[in-house]
């Protein structure tokens, strides 16, 4: 009963989609009001029943009701409660219905949060985000229906795959759907100007903070992702360049870029045409890792199973948005007029710079993700490209990015002074001298890149607070000053130093980590003692514990340094008797300060032993911590009054007409 | 400055960098591609020795020996020709005999398979494309295998 209301709730919310994808745009066109009116309701209403019908399957999943052949072949009465929850999207259908979910939710946030917006920009954005509603509810309805009954019961459902029994799945797909859905929005805004062929600076300050929004939890949802794989997947690193992650990684840049342009756009009014393309290419690009990940055409943890159809389902959705809305960007772009100008070395240019980079970054990711899959499909040929070619390129790439950072904060709008910026920035670029120099001593030719990553890293955290410290006149030395210089200072001035400094966090943990990390594969018996980087793991013996719906070997290591004890770890194997005695690893950490031990176990040998994969990973926590502050700092810049607050009324009291 | 000289700079840097990313790319292609190979493939010597190759197909049965040091053999098998694979290290907690597995590395001059890596599948329900593929085109894939097969006749409501 509970899964026919849950059904029916979503066919009831595809009826409302359709009505929304029609109404608002009739009468935006003709200025009827009460038609434009109407989008309001159906986005709220629409959010009611699909949040109805994730709360049905819920109720499924908690309940255990086996009849639902999407329970049955994803849970365990035996299962943690909390895995009852978050098995809702530990699967291909649940996932969709959440995707759908986080769909409607922003639809209805700009409902009812956009009074503020000119009626016939708001009805167009919310026909816009219908289209894609609707889009997925028939995607949902006919390829991937949750609900689906089985004609006998059974008695056990056949668990959730046990590599997904972590509180990571609580976190990382919830974060990572609400940055890659919450682009739509920004989507929704750029296709519904283009229809209006009308645009302007309030434009970018009411887009600004939906894509800060999104941008925000793709950045956790990544960085969630990048420290479950790390400590669950037993290989003990943290970046793969799977085609999985890459699809990820790709809104992102393209997202961090869309950030960087609409400043520009807000501010003085210029890169129009380019803010439009990029806001409708970093939803394309969210499709398409949906597409990736959910049509199995890629092999990976992502993926639950194949159907041909669902595939070409998505594809064809695909199509139609992307083809759709490039093709409306060519024909209508022309008529978008011409912002402000400004000089070859200015702010504008610098984000110029900052935007030709992530693009071309984005780019290179593409293609080293979708090449293996067209050369594939032209010539048969099964290819995988793999970590050292994204090194190759995307190194080279970021370079120079890092490099502008500090230079882009300091310069001036529309006309700035790098001769003065580099001399403000001679302080950090001393600290970043030191740090490279220090380095280079400690290490010798061992590592060539590390110092220059090092150095390079602090310029970029340095640079950051030099721009706080010119902005709060830190050397006129008066507490006052200082005090009332640092209060005054806009919100969006922290959070922009806050996430390039987290920038620079993330930078010094990837090159420590990867550089001083030290690795040990050796097989032990019990009471020997494996060393690595100064301390001193003894092998004390095997624990056997049984788990809710697992059962679990552990071995048990007593951690010492310089002779004494400072922690125990405890890696385990777990076997899952309910999915045939799959067995997963559970890697141990121990946590010193930002650095890591990590040790997980190998198998059992016929001599006793045991083969175990034991790490020393120095700084390797800055690298998710750099991910949260820099969230953080978009945090910071979405509570800015200016956001807050919204875009000034003028422009939208103009009574806004289609142009033709 | 005019806009027609702002645009000239802008669009001159544009495609200064994508040269740049389109010369960094082909470059890092060339190196870094790797071929996925069938067991037939190899015993064919479509992979030169010492050129780094993916190898798929199903562990044979009965084939795994580990010995000292953590060192392990065994064979990779599509049905129609088996290759010997050598690895020191820990295999994935997947990686059973009869299962499907993916290894990454090189054939030596003796035509055994170093590997380098081994990937084994994330669920046991599934089975990589590439194995699927490879057991299709010899002949042995039953679709009762067929990944993620309900075993209750399941009804469309």
């Amino acid at each position: 009963m509970i899964a026919e209301l849950g059904h029916y709730a979503l066919v009831l919310a595809l009826a409302l989609a359709l009505i929304q994808s029609i109404s608002p745009v009739l009468g935006a066109h003709k200025g009827d009001v009460a038609l434009m009116k109407l989008a309001d309701s159906t986005a709220l209403a629409q959010f009611g029943f699909v949040a109805l019908s994730f709360a049905a399957l819920t109720a499924c999943y908690v309940m255990s009701d086996f009849s639902v052949a999407n329970v049955f072949e994803n849970s365990h009465t035996q299962m943690p409660l909390i895995y009852k929850f978050t098995s809702v999207w530990g699967n291909h259908e649940g996932s969709m219905l959440l995707w759908v979910l986080i769909l409607s939710l922003f639809g209805a946030l700009v409902a009812a949060f956009g009074a503020n917006l000119p009626a016939t920009l708001k009805a167009n954005v919310l026909a816009v985000q219908s289209w894609i509603a609707a889009a997925f509810y028939l995607f949902i309805l006919f390829t991937s229906n949750p609900f689906r009954r089985l004609a006998e019961v059974p008695v056990e459902g056949r668990d959730l795959n046990p590599i997904l029994q972590d509180f990571g799945l609580a976190v990382h797909p919830p974060m990572l759907y609400l940055g890659y859905v919450g682009f739509s929005i920004a989507f929704s805004f750029a296709v519904a100007a283009l229809i209006e062929g009308r645009i302007d600076a309030a434009w970018a300050r009411w887009v600004r903070p939906w894509t800060l929004l999104a941008w925000m939890c793709l950045t956790v949802g990544i960085a969630m992702g990048s420290y479950w794989a790390y400590y669950e997947l037993g290989w003990g690193g943290w970046w793969f360049w799977d085609p999985v992650e890459n699809a990820s990684l790709m809104p992102w840049l393209a997202g961090t870029a869309l950030l960087h342009s609409a400043v520009v756009m807000e501010k003085r009014n210029a890169l129009k045409v380019w803010t439009i393309l990029l806001a409708i290419l970093t939803f394309s690009l969210s499709l398409i890792g949906t597409f990736l990940v959910r049509s199995g055409v890629l092999t990976s943890v992502h993926t639950f199973s194949n159907d041909p159809a669902r595939g070409l389902f998505i594809l064809i959705i695909l199509m139609v948005f992307i083809g759709g809305s490039l093709a409306l960007f060519a024909w209508r772009a022309p008529l978008l007029k011409q912002g402000g100008l400004f000089a070859p070395i200015s702010r504008e240019s610098a984000l110029v710079f900052n935007n030709l980079f992530l693009a071309t970054a984005c780019a290179t990711v593409f293609v080293g993700t979708l090449y293996p899959l067209v050369l594939e499909a032209l010539t048969g040929d099964k290819i995988s490209v793999g970590a050292p070619f994204f090194n190759l390129t995307f190194g080279p790439l970021f370079v120079p990015l890092l490099i502008a950072v500090p230079f882009g904060q300091l310069l001036a709008w529309k006309r700035g002074d790098l001769y003065g910026v580099a001399q403000r920035l001679l302080a950090a670029c001393a600290v970043a001298m030191v740090g490279l120099a220090a380095t280079f001593a400690f290490e010798g030719t061992q590592a060539v890149f590390a110092p220059f990553g090092i150095g390079l890293a602090l310029f970029v955290m340095a640079g950051a607070v030099t721009d706080i410290t010119e902005r709060t006149d830190l050397r006129s030395l008066s507490l006052a000053t200082i005090g009332r210089r640092a209060a005054g200072m806009p919100r969006s001035a922290w959070g922009t130093a806050v996430a390039h400094f987290a920038l620079g966090i993330t930078l010094l943990g990837i090159v420590c980590a990867s550089t001083w990390g030290s690795e040990r594969i050796v097989a032990l018996k019990p009471s020997q003692t494996v060393s690595i980087s100064g301390y001193d793991l003894s092998f004390d013996g095997m624990v056997r514990r049984d788990g809710s719906n697992y059962r679990e070997t552990a071995a048990h290591f007593t951690v010492r340094k310089a002779g004494s004890v400072i922690g125990v770890m405890e890696p385990s194997k777990r076997t899952f008797p309910s999915r045939d005695g799959m067995s997963t690893t559970e890697a141990a950490l121990l946590t010193r300060g930002v650095s890591q031990l990590y040790l997980s176990l190998g198998d059992n040998n016929a001599d006793g032993s045991i083969a175990v994969r034991l790490y020393h990973k120095p700084l390797v926590l800055l690298i998710w911590l750099g991910a949260l502050v820099m969230a953080l700092g978009g945090a910071l810049s979405l509570s800015d009054r200016r956001l807050r607050i919204g875009a000034p009324k003028p422009a939208a009291r103009i009574l806004a007409q289609p142009a033709e | 400055m005019t806009r027609k000289q702002r645009r000239l700079i802008l669009i001159g840097s544009s495609l200064g960098v994508l040269a740049f990313a389109v010369a960094l790319i082909l470059s890092s292609l060339r190196e870094s591609i790797v071929f996925f190979n069938s067991p037939t493939d190899i015993a064919d010597n479509k992979a030169p020795p010492g050129k780094r190759v993916r190898l798929g197909g199903m562990v044979k049965m009965g084939s795994v020996e580990r010995g000292y040091d953590l060192q392990i053999r065994f064979d990779v098998t599509d049905g129609n020709r088996d290759i010997p694979v050598s690895y020191r290290g820990i295999v994935p907690d997947l990686f059973r005999e009869g299962q499907g597995v993916i290894a990454e590395g090189h054939v030596e001059p003796g035509g055994t398979f170093k590997a380098e890596t081994v990937l084994a599948k994330h669920d046991e329900n599934y089975m990589p494309r590439e194995i699927v593929e490879t057991l299709k085109k010899q002949g042995h894939w039953q679709e009762t295998a067929a990944p993620n097969a309900v075993p209750v006749k399941a009804s469309a409501k």
